[in-house]
């Protein structure tokens, strides 16, 4: 269009995002292949979004609290930024146990993903990250736009200056720390999306020792520690030493399907000090009061209900749903010969075709059977022949994709 | 023989020098630990509020109702919503668009909608990146200046001045009327303009955005223009930066209903970035600032957007403008007290704030002995600026009572 240019120079760091960010991207195809297929009823176990109703013990105390807003007694206008102090202590207490988690580290946010870019506002472009290959893209995005990274270079599928860590089913979804260079932050996600891996108590120990040994920061997204199964750690603080060098960063929308309603935290020790000594807790904190204010408070009044006996109860069940779910699909893809990882403590799996192209995975799968996946190159040049299959959904959809799936693939 | 100490272990890390630009903490939470301390030494004392701008009365029915619907639908198949789009609800959207932008031929898809202006000043902040250079007013609202510290626009704090290396301060007293001389101030990349303004309570007049939009097209600047309390406006002031010929093609607006609708703790606002705003290569600043929407933040609370729906229909147009008027009233009160004092008092007509005049005072002495002789928290004007000494804020959220109460003892003080 023509039109007045100002003399403002876009921001470089914008210049060196590639294409959409990920899951925009699925949506656009998704509503391409509508447009396509009116009549198809297409599954969508792509963007990993929530399905299944709040449970009511929940929504009604969201519900009394907005009604409340209307009277004298129980309006309340601004919130602390770092969050209700009720609920703070409620996600110490009761998702942080018998560990020594105050809540005073406890951060409530509007989510992970607003938190992620909060973590690299506080840290700066004067770092050095490493994240998991493959990973969720938020990490990386947000290490470009703040001007951690140098270019992306197409050979690669990777930006300069950040050091990849390949997870795959050769090193048990780990890490090889011996061949990982120290650099300032590691992100680790786990349960692990997009993979699904749940890493081991034996796995964390050795990554808190390299942290430790590098003078490192961990950012450990326990987005889904809801859903582990087995005795695999809940929480990066489960291992010792961990609260001198990592951040934990959580949601309610994976845990109680607050996807819409918004509502997280981030836990940062008193103990982690930048170089100087200097305690990283004061910075985030300064990082929350300046370019935040405070997740919703009804969304609040929500997440404390989440955390009363009844709501544990109640949400955890809608976990289980989907665990459910994950299970369906991980036997239809097993039963079809593919080699499928993940699924057991995350609500994602991770199915392998090999030799193939994920996109052209992806696309064959939308064609032929109208069913949404994420393609595994979306994160990260680690997740070729993968594709990542989203177990939120009605289980009648789940059954119908299983059928569709053996199908096409038996 | 004797035992030595572990020390703590410390990460290699090195702390953001920008962080360390800051000087203490963000005002609000400030003004908030001086109220807690007084409180803790006066537990009889009957502290009134009228520092931080927080609402204090209760939102419309009509509103919360919406939100209370909107939660129990969550528990539905049919009503309950995943994720919703990063830029906010189509129809609340559209809403936005035609309620406030109607004739100013802005769209839907031109509104991104947020969780609240603070918010919003640093997701552009981020957007905009380090290597751009700001213009605020002096004294303005402290999270412009903040978040450019924070990424790392600019140089060291300069106690002497009490402001930072290569921060464009645009003084706005009451010798120029509180809008800037515009011939004195160099060019930025950036400008932030708020009005009515906070804390001034200033409403720039249409000639003045007039010029102030011709300066940014001839420097080619972007304006940053804060429109949070035009429901403020009582004469015929601008209400939007957009009513101004030319300014879709150097502006964006930020506004909130925080203070229309008294959702200080629902967190809900939006940003308009107009198509035809254009970076110096030609790409549209939307274009990135959708990015930007889409990888930093996930969308407002579905719960806090059902309000702000509510917000705009024609019942809640009118409720919201009841509390505003409330509101208001008070400022005439505060605004009548401290003229009868024989104080000069500044803002008030189109804003919540009043701007009390303490000429070769240091503001922070008057707020300190205004708190400890009448128990009322006000704010400091130089927590705003350097240009902001001599002055003290006084917002007019607050019950009826005390702020009534509030006047008399302010009449006690300084009879």
């Amino acid at each position: 269009m023509a039109g007045v240019c100002t003399r403002v120079t876009r921001n470089l760091n914008m210049e060196k995002l590639r294409n959409g960010y990920l899951f925009p991207e699925i949506a656009m195809r998704e509503l391409e292949h509508m447009k396509k297929y009116p009549t198809a009823k297409v599954i969508s176990l792509g963007i990993g979004d929530t399905t299944e109703p709040i449970p009511d013990v929940v929504t009604s105390s969201m519900a009394n609290h907005a009604r409340r807003l209307s009277t004298v007694e129980g309006y309340r206008g601004y919130g602390a930024e770092q969050g209700n102090k009720a609920l703070r202590k409620a996600i110490a207490e009761t998702l942080y146990g018998d560990l020594p988690i105050k809540d005073t580290e406890i951060f409530v946010s509007d989510g992970s993903q607003c938190d992620i870019s909060r973590l690299q506002l506080l840290l700066g472009s004067n770092v050095t990250i490493a994240v998991q290959d493959p990973t969720f893209p938020a990490y990386i995005d947000s290490s470009v736009i703040i001007g951690q990274t140098g270019d992306f270079q197409d050979e690669t599928g990777k930006y300069q200056n950040i050091e990849y860590m390949p997870c795959r089913p050769q090193n048990n979804f780990f890490p090889d720390l011996t061949t990982t260079a120290t650099t300032d932050v590691i992100f680790i996600c786990s349960p692990n999306n997009p993979t699904g891996h749940a890493a081991s108590r034996k796995q964390l120990e050795q990554l808190v020792e390299f942290a430790r040994a590098n003078g490192s920061i961990i950012i450990f997204d326990s987005a889904y520690a809801a859903y582990v199964t087995d005795d695999s750690p809940r929480s990066i603080f489960e291992i010792p030493g961990a609260r001198e060098v990592a951040i934990e960063i959580s949601s309610f929308s994976k845990f109680a399907g607050f996807t819409g309603v918004r509502l997280g935290w981030t836990v940062v020790p008193d103990e982690l000090l930048f170089s100087n000594g200097f305690p990283v807790i004061k910075d985030f904190n300064r990082i929350v009061c300046t370019c935040f204010n405070g997740a919703s408070s009804v969304a609040q009044a929500g997440g404390l209900a989440c955390l009363s006996s009844d709501g544990l109860m109640a949400v955890q069940s809608v976990v289980d749903y989907y665990k459910e779910n994950a299970k369906i699909l991980g036997d239809t893809f097993t039963s079809l010969g593919l080699d499928v990882y993940g699924g057991i403590n995350a609500p994602y799996a991770w199915v392998h075709f090999p030799g193939m192209k994920s996109w052209d995975v992806f696309t064959e799968l939308l064609e032929k059977t109208h069913i949404i996946t994420v393609p595994g190159c979306g994160f990260g040049p680690g997740g070729e022949e993968h594709i990542r299959v989203s177990a939120f959904g009605h289980r009648e959809c789940i059954l119908e994709a299983s059928r569709r799936l053996k199908s096409l693939l038996s | 023989m004797f035992t030595v100490c572990c020390e703590a272990h410390t990460t290699k890390v090195s702390r953001n020098a920008n962080m360390a630009k800051l000087q203490a903490g963000y005002l609000f939470p400030e003004i908030a630990r001086r109220r807690s301390a007084h409180m803790l030494k006066y537990p009889d004392g009957q502290v009134i509020s009228l520092g931080i701008g927080d609402t204090t009365e209760p939102i419309p029915e009509v509103i919360t109702f919406g939100m209370a619907k909107k939660a129990h639908a969550l528990s539905t198949l049919e009503g309950y919503s995943g994720y919703g789009a990063e830029q906010g609800e189509k129809q609340l959207r559209a809403a936005i668009a035609s309620t406030y932008y109607g004739d100013l031929s802005l769209e839907e898809s031109d509104i991104f909608v947020s969780d609240g202006a603070k918010s919003d000043i640093s997701r552009l902040q981020v957007m905009f990146g380090s290597n751009v250079t700001m213009a605020v007013q002096d004294p303005s609202y402290p999270a412009y200046v903040d978040s450019s510290v924070i990424l790392g626009q600019t140089g060291q704090f300069q106690k002497d001045v009490e402001k930072y290396r290569k921060i464009e301060y645009m003084k706005c007293n009451p010798e120029n009327g509180f809008f800037p001389d515009l011939s004195t101030v160099s060019r930025t990349d950036i400008i932030f303009f708020c009005s009515p303004n906070n804390p001034t309570g200033n409403a720039a007049t249409r000639e003045q955005l007039t010029r102030l939009v011709q300066f940014a097209k001839d420097n080619g600047s972007i304006l940053v223009y804060d429109s949070a309390y035009a429901m403020y406006i009582s004469d015929d002031s601008p209400r939007s930066i957009f009513e101004i010929p030319g300014a879709k093609e150097v502006a964006i607006e930020v506004s909130s209903f925080s203070k229309y609708a008294g959702f200080t703790g629902v967190r809900l606002g939006w940003t308009v970035v107009p198509k035809e705003l254009l970076y110096s290569d030609g790409f549209p600043v939307a274009k990135d600032f959708n990015r930007i929407v889409c990888t930093t933040f996930n969308g407002a609370s579905n719960i806090s957007q059902a309000g702000g729906l509510a917000c705009l229909s024609p019942e809640g147009l009118e409720a919201m403008h009841k509390v505003v008027g409330f509101y208001q009233e008070n400022t005439n009160i505060i605004m009548e007290t401290f003229t009868s004092l024989g104080f000069s008092v500044y803002g008030g007509k189109n804003a919540p704030y009043v701007w009390v005049h303490f000429p070769g005072q240091s503001s922070w002495d008057v707020f300190s002995e205004i708190l400890e002789k009448t128990h009322v928290v006000t704010t400091p004007g130089s927590g705003f600026g350097p240009a902001g000494d001599g002055f003290i804020r006084v917002s007019a959220f607050g019950h009826r009572g005390n702020v009534l109460e509030a006047c008399k003892r302010f009449k006690q003080l300084y009879k």
